[in-house]
């Protein structure tokens, strides 16, 4: 199959039909909407259903529907309309309902402004609705990855019986870049726990509710296991340029776009750093986190909020290495020299300019 | 001894079927619901159960509970079973039974729950025509948390937040859903029933089935309300509590039809399920012609070009980059297209970010282009200063502004908006400039252009006058080139 240019919205779409998702219920939202769109046209094509609810609030209650009844379902939004589905993903996580939610972040609080930024992480990652739960988190960083992380968040979802988010920043949405599908789709497979209106599934139930304290208690424990095994099993991140960096560039989405070049800038003058970008948010990639910290001296988180993944760097390094933070908002980008800036201060401080002189000469010798 | 007298008599009226034959919410007293003595719930739901066992449907049917002293209905009904959230019932409806069109799909919401939190959910259900089937216990008060006001509670009713009684000054007036759903067009059975008395009773039994039955039927949307006694909240005695039904709550819900349209609704037509062979080209994913080998795209030489097209809304500022970018991967390059999107889009400004380079492309931003393509001057003024020295800046006008004059910048400056005009259309001044820009970075094969080209503009007569554009721009480029090397 040949690599197409598209949007990262429409990459989402294709990538989850291709999934065997075959229902959205969603409600529009810039920098959302080219999603909707897209399952609008494509979806009834292939046998699925998309409908446009009357509010955030309903379509998640109808994805709640849908994955009661055991279709692969998903919905898209951006901040605010996360905000309003948050009861639903509660519920879906309670009654372990898998789907999968893209989240296009945009500026807030409130109506914000429609320019990208990073600050829906703790309301997605930390789980904005009541209860003791998670809900696992994916940002891609290209279109590709909006494909990719799709179909993985649709695996994820199914197999943890929970929601799986998609989280990008609108730039990732809104962007073109060369995509490329599996050849094959996925065939659609009902769970056995569904509810689907047979004699098989008649015995079953999904609900959120265990009113004895007892009861509750350990649902909530049978979840908290779900969770460690995804700690587990799931942490992924790309770390370029760590092998021997002494300072660690820590962003996602965009920013993880942004801080490659930035990277690639600084290694050739000579600077020993290197980029962790985090692929899940959660589980957050602790273990990746630890190792880098064994050499890095000191971090630097880039986000386009005001600094919410940084608290999981932090909780990841314990105490045991410096964070520094740089951060942009309001739909403004963190500058090359934004960071740059940071990172030859810091090299400063921690007497990195013999090191950096020597590395300098290094790289023009390997270039020459 | 019982046992043996017991045997000798035939079942005439047994439980149905559709229950459990205990239930696991009492412990002790298993043959009891949870419901309170004189409460109407448990006769809805043996009307309910009833009519599902007289349609032969109890595997096909789904029951959606809501949040309410109903929320354990999934404890008696042995049916499929979903407990919703506080209001979103008919949301959860709508899904499963489009999910599942062979199943039978019964919410059965309170009048807390479908008329106040979930108003919206159930207006819109009934709105789109859900085949579902919705059963509304209306007891005109919250039950289940202990006596709040509802908004069917009845003029001068108290409740615990209203403790004087409810006045239309501060919570207006009781809403009848009944005839507020008989307002869409959508709704193919609507009927008000009560339990005031044993007649009423067995209407209410013959609607519920009616509305189940209409939907084995496959015909639509069909809504139950049912004004059902709450003799603990309304702290009267289980028969005191039916004649209020009767004689209060009536007056202000009126029992009857409020819609039948099931002698002309057909039944509704539910999508097929798709061949999997066939998913990746519905998606446009198979289409289109291979691409170049890479090795054929222009060899060797290093290519890293960041663009940054801007102008005026309109001017096609975005299909520019686009055609740029489709080529440059058309040709086996990188490649990144980014806009400016929302509010810029709409007040006339528009700008996007493009990159092509052989090698993997790390940050998408053009904040330093190599090439800048301004449409108009404010987009000039606006990133003049960003381009790289020795970069290109393409600029539609003759005269280049003075203040904007780099000395290590190159500048082409032309009319490209009245050049585009006279080969026949002045919206084609991107592809003239478009032409220019390709012949300075002389990066990409004809092959690849036109095919970007052929991808992105589907119209024969625009397609003709884009490639005529792209020619000329080609032109103007190399024209412009030899006078500089003159000149130099």
């Amino acid at each position: 199959m040949r690599k197409q240019l598209m949007k990262g919205n429409e990459a989402i779409v294709r990538s989850a039909i291709l999934a065997g998702c075959r229902a959205f219920y969603g409600y529009p939202i810039t920098p959302a909407s080219e999603i909707a769109e897209a399952a609008a046209l494509y979806l009834p094509q292939a046998g699925g259903v998309f409908l446009q609810a009357e509010s955030e609030v309903a379509a998640i209650n109808m994805l709640y529907g849908a994955s009661s009844a055991g279709v692969r379902c998903m919905t898209a939004s951006s901040g605010p309309g996360i905000s309003l589905m948050q009861e639903g993903i509660s519920y879906m996580a309670g009654a372990e309902l898998p789907c999968v939610v893209a989240d296009l972040m945009r500026g807030g609080p409130g109506l914000g402004s429609i320019n990208a930024e990073q600050s829906d992480y703790n309301q997605v990652v930390k789980g904005g609705g009541n209860g003791s739960y998670h809900t696992l988190v994916v940002a891609p960083s290209s279109a590709q990855e909006m494909a990719d992380l799709t179909a993985l968040a649709f695996e994820l979802a199914d197999r943890y019986r929970n929601p799986v988010f998609v989280l990008a920043d609108g730039f990732i949405g809104q962007m073109m870049e060369p995509v490329e599908f599996p050849e094959r789709a996925i065939a659609p497979r009902m769970p056995e726990w569904a509810v689907a209106g047979t004699r098989e599934t008649r015995r079953n139930l999904i609900t959120s509710l265990h009113l004895g304290c007892d009861e509750l208690e350990a649902h909530v424990q049978h979840l908290e296991e779900k969770y460690r095994r995804a700690e587990r099993a799931e942490q992924r991140a790309e770390s370029w340029r760590t092998e021997d960096a002494e300072i660690v560039l820590v962003g996602y989405g965009m920013v993880g776009r942004i801080l490659k070049a930035v990277t690639a800038e600084a290694r050739a003058s000579g600077l020993p750093m290197g980029l962790l970008r985090p692929i899940t948010l959660y589980p957050f990639p602790v273990t990746e986190v630890k190792r880098l910290a064994q050499r890095a001296r000191v971090f630097v988180v880039v986000e386009m909020s005001n600094g919410q993944m940084v608290d999981d760097v932090r909780l990841a390094l314990n105490g045991a290495r410096p964070v520094e933070f740089v951060n942009r908002m309001g739909g403004n980008v963190p500058s090359h020299e934004d960071v740059l800036g940071v990172v030859r201060r810091l090299a400063a401080e921690m007497g990195l300019a013999q090191f950096t002189a020597r590395r300098a000469e290094e790289e023009q010798m390997a270039h020459a | 001894m019982p046992s043996e007298v017991l045997t000798e008599f035939r079942v005439v009226h047994e439980k149905p079927h559709s229950f459990y034959a205990t239930y696991k919410r009492k412990e002790e007293l298993q043959h009891q619901t949870h419901y309170c003595p004189g409460c109407g719930h448990g006769t809805i739901h043996k009307m309910l159960a009833r009519a599902i066992d007289e349609l032969g449907i109890q595997d096909r049917t789904v029951l959606i509970s809501p949040v309410g002293c109903s929320v354990f209905a999934y404890y008696y009904f042995d049916v499929g079973n979903v407990q919703a959230a506080h209001g979103r019932a008919s949301a959860v409806a709508t899904a499963v039974k489009r999910t599942r069109p062979e199943s039978v799909v019964i919410s059965y919401q309170g009048d807390g729950d479908l008329s106040a939190i979930g108003s919206a959910e159930i207006l819109h259900a009934a709105n789109r025509g859900e085949s579902i089937a919705v059963i509304f216990v209306n007891n005109a008060i919250y039950s289940m948390t202990g006596g709040q006001f509802a908004p069917t509670t009845l003029l001068g009713q108290k409740s615990t937040t209203t403790p004087l009684g409810r006045s239309a000054e501060n919570e207006g007036y009781p809403l009848r859903m009944s005839e507020l759903l008989a307002t869409l067009e959508a709704p193919v059975y609507i009927e008000r029933v009560g339990l005031g008395d044993n007649k009423e009773i067995a209407q209410a039994s013959r609607a519920i089935r009616r509305a189940v039955e209409n939907q084995v039927r496959g015909l639509g949307f069909s809504f139950i309300e049912v004004l059902s006694p709450c003799p603990t909240i309304w702290k009267l005695s289980p028969v005191d509590s039916q004649r209020w039904v009767r004689e209060v709550m009536e007056k202000t819900y009126p029992l009857g039809v409020l819609r039948d349209r099931t002698k002309e609704r057909q039944p509704r037509v539910w999508p097929e399920e798709v061949a999997l062979e066939s998913i990746p080209g519905i998606l446009g994913l198979t289409d289109g012609e291979a691409l170049l080998p890479k090795e054929l795209a222009t060899a060797g030489k290093p290519i890293d070009l960041q663009v940054r097209v801007a102008g005026f809304g309109g001017q096609g500022v975005l299909l520019l980059g686009e055609v740029l970018a489709e080529a440059g991967l058309d040709a086996g390059l990188e490649v990144s297209w980014l806009p400016s999107y929302g509010p810029e889009m709409r007040s006339g400004t528009s700008n996007c970010h493009v990159r092509l380079s052989r090698e993997a492309i790390d940050s998408p931003l053009v904040t330093a282009p190599n090439v800048l393509v301004a449409m108009n001057e404010p987009s000039l003024k606006k990133f003049d200063k960003a381009v790289k020295a020795g970069g290109w800046v393409i600029y539609n006008g003759d005269v280049f502004p003075e203040e904007c004059a780099r000395a290590d910048v190159h500048v082409l400056a032309l009319p490209f908006t009245q050049i585009a005009d006279e080969l026949g259309d002045a919206r084609a001044a991107n592809m003239v400039m478009l032409g220019a820009l390709l012949e300075l970075a002389d990066a990409l094969p004809q092959a690849s252009v036109y095919a970007a080209l052929r991808r992105l503009v589907k119209n024969a007569k625009y397609f003709a006058l884009d490639e005529r554009a792209l020619a000329r721009g080609r032109e103007l480029f190399r024209a412009a080139a030899k006078e500089v090397s003159h000149a130099g």
